[in-house]
């Protein structure tokens, strides 16, 4: 499975300082750590994972929950690892979410190994050019050990004994007036996780679903809540965790969407796509599989200027057997119209791709 | 070292008067340099390229730093790569890192002395001390935009700080140096930073990405405008200078449209 492949060219570093402990950290370059998003797709397009000290940021569409996905799989990936979990959203209830989360999926039988193999297939073809690296099968998968990256199997709940430990923290933005609460409840949180403590025995996460919704009391108060991000990503930056904040960017006025946006560490959206759009499915292989798309807008650089250029920013979620979430890069269709069905004979890998609306 | 830097001179470079070989080691000295760009392209290079000139301009020079985006340990790292210790220059003294990253004004209606008015201090009680020396001083604003954010959106306050910071540059001959972002500001919502800012800068760098999207071998593209406010015969004439970019961690290799190899 992609989860489980370990580098093995020489040009990946030794990463075997840290993962030897930890399962769930990986070094990236620059003396930066990683942790998985839990979307094996989504870490490799993003050389890793997302650096700890980073605040993420995620742009919902209004029309579709594609963030939720998102937000789902980063925070399953979380607990199966037994990392920390702070998750905050508007519900009355966040902690009923929790049994919405996807378990990871089974690693034996006939089933599983069919699938990696095409999966294998699928990956070493189209992002061989990011990595330059051979992606052998080395499955360890068994018997439950703990993995970087999990698969999530989307229609399978997550085991209850993963939350319902202590280590899960649930706050409701709902009704409280101001942000200060959430904000002592993350730098509590986020003060056990200092990053002072030279080694790093664990990482944390905190989840903030739909941060500008309008059901919260603030949401007409956008100083305050620019301040609350500001804070929580200098939070974050000296604490060794990932926050992952999505929100609702046309809810705000766009200056503030915009500065929201530079706070950011890395940036992605989620769109949805039209069901019925005709001109769209003639342009795109495997139309009929997507679910939306997913832009890359920023990558974290923590301790570098250099910016991450991506060969594509435009991926589609797709799911696999209605079970996996896969991202990919839009690959134009060949003039005839092929059946979106193959993932093999698609056109070529589309940095270059120009596909009406969808920029790239 | 020195005429080794020499010979290293970019198109930044060269648009920023560093090359000239005159009898003033730093050229931004009594200048202000207000650097824009987007979500698209950060232009955080040109401060940490500046950041390096300036230590490298004279052997007593010294940086006032205010951070509002970045701890020290990612400009250390960063620096360090372009060939420039931050942390020994701070132990010389010739470093100042205020870390603004926590800062918050207290909410709108109470004083802001705690605030923005003690930043400005701390400033001014630095820069008095290094005037004395006569050494050339730097001093750069990492982002303005997190600045209106810890002071709640109170442009005016965020516009006196500026302006004190600005008055800096002719009573000390200080460089001043500030990043913010312009696409914040492009519906016109609270522009009257973006706007005054401009209209008081002596040199606008603006980082821009290509109009045909990103690519691996160029970044994006740079427009310096120099407004020569201080030009001997008092002709005020514009220079504009406009390149491409390629950042790379041991330098930013500028170049113009269609020369890169």
């Amino acid at each position: 499975m992609a989860a489980t492949k370990t580098r093995v060219s020489s040009f990946s570093r030794n990463l075997s300082t840290v993962t030897s402990q930890n399962p769930g950290l990986k070094h990236g370059p620059n003396g930066t750590i990683f942790i998985s998003s839990g979307i094996p797709d989504l870490d490799k397009i993003l050389g890793g994972g997302f650096s700890l000290g980073s605040l993420v940021m995620v742009m919902e569409d209004p029309e579709a929950p594609h963030h939720m996905l998102l937000l789902r799989n980063f925070m399953s990936q979380g607990l199966v690892q037994k990392q920390p979990l702070l998750y905050a959203s508007a519900s009355k209830d966040p902690k009923s979410f929790l049994g919405t989360l996807p378990s990871p999926a089974s690693p034996k039988g006939d089933k599983t190994s069919d699938h990696t193999h095409e999966k294998d297939l699928r990956i070493a073809w189209q992002y061989k050019k990011y990595f330059g690296e051979p992606q052998l099968n080395l499955n360890t998968n068994n018997g439950g050990q703990l993995e970087y990256c999990n698969d999530f199997d989307l229609r399978k709940p997550l085991d209850r004994h993963f939350f319902s430990s202590n280590n899960v923290d649930c706050v409701s933005i709902k009704d409280s007036p101001n942000l200060t609460a959430l904000q002592d409840r993350c730098a509590g949180f986020l003060a056990n996780f200092s990053r002072n403590a030279g080694c790093i025995s664990s990482a944390a996460r905190i989840a903030i679903q739909s941060f500008c919704s309008p059901q919260c009391k603030y949401s007409n108060e956008e100083w305050h809540m620019l301040s609350f991000i500001r804070s929580l990503k200098g939070m974050a930056r000296s604490s060794n965790a990932v926050v992952v904040v999505t929100f609702p960017p046309s809810l705000i006025s766009p200056s503030c969407s915009k500065r929201l946006q530079h706070m950011a560490d890395t940036l992605l959206s989620v769109r949805a796509i039209p069901d019925e759009d005709k001109e769209l499915a003639k342009l795109l292989t495997g139309y009929q599989d997507m679910v939306g798309l997913l832009n890359v807008h920023k990558v974290a650089r923590l301790n570098t200027q250099v910016p991450v250029i991506l060969e594509a920013t435009t991926f589609s979620i797709k799911l696999q057997k209605r079970r996996f979430l896969v991202l990919e890069c839009l690959n134009q269709a060949p003039v005839d119209g092929s059946s979106g069905s193959s993932y093999g004979t698609s056109g070529g890998c589309s940095g270059s791709t120009k596909s009406g609306s969808l920029d790239f | 070292m020195m005429m080794m830097e020499q010979k290293n001179w970019n198109l930044l470079d060269e648009a920023l008067g560093f090359h000239s070989n005159n009898a003033n080691p730093w050229p931004l000295c009594g200048r202000f340099l207000l650097v824009e760009d987007c979500v698209d392209t950060s232009a955080a290079f040109v401060l940490h390229h500046i950041l390096k000139r300036a230590f490298s301009s004279h052997p007593s020079s010294a940086v006032l730093f205010l951070a509002f985006s970045h701890p020290f340990s990612h400009y250390d790292r960063v620096l360090r790569k372009l060939g420039c210790n931050l942390a020994a220059q701070r132990d010389n003294g010739r470093f100042f890192f205020l870390d603004m990253l926590m800062l918050q004004c207290p909410d709108e209606g109470k004083s802001n002395h705690d605030g923005l008015a003690s930043v400005f201090e701390q400033i001014e009680r630095v820069i008095t001390v290094l005037h004395q020396d006569k050494r050339p001083i730097s001093i750069m604003v990492d982002d303005i935009s997190f600045l209106e954010v810890a002071a709640n959106g109170s442009s005016n306050d965020v516009l006196n700080l500026l302006h004190y910071c600005h008055t800096l540059t002719s009573d000390y001959g200080c460089a001043f140096i500030a990043l913010d972002h312009k696409d914040i500001y492009l519906n016109g919502d609270r522009d009257a930073i973006i706007l005054e800012m401009e209209y008081l800068a002596d040199i606008l760098v603006k980082a821009e990405p290509l109009a045909t999207g990103l690519a691996k071998d160029v970044h994006g593209q740079l427009k310096v405008l120099d407004k020569e406010t201080q030009h001997q015969y008092g002709i005020s004439a514009i220079k504009t200078h406009n390149f491409h970019f390629k950042i790379k961690e041991n330098g930013i290799e500028c170049f113009y449209p269609g020369t890169k190899i």
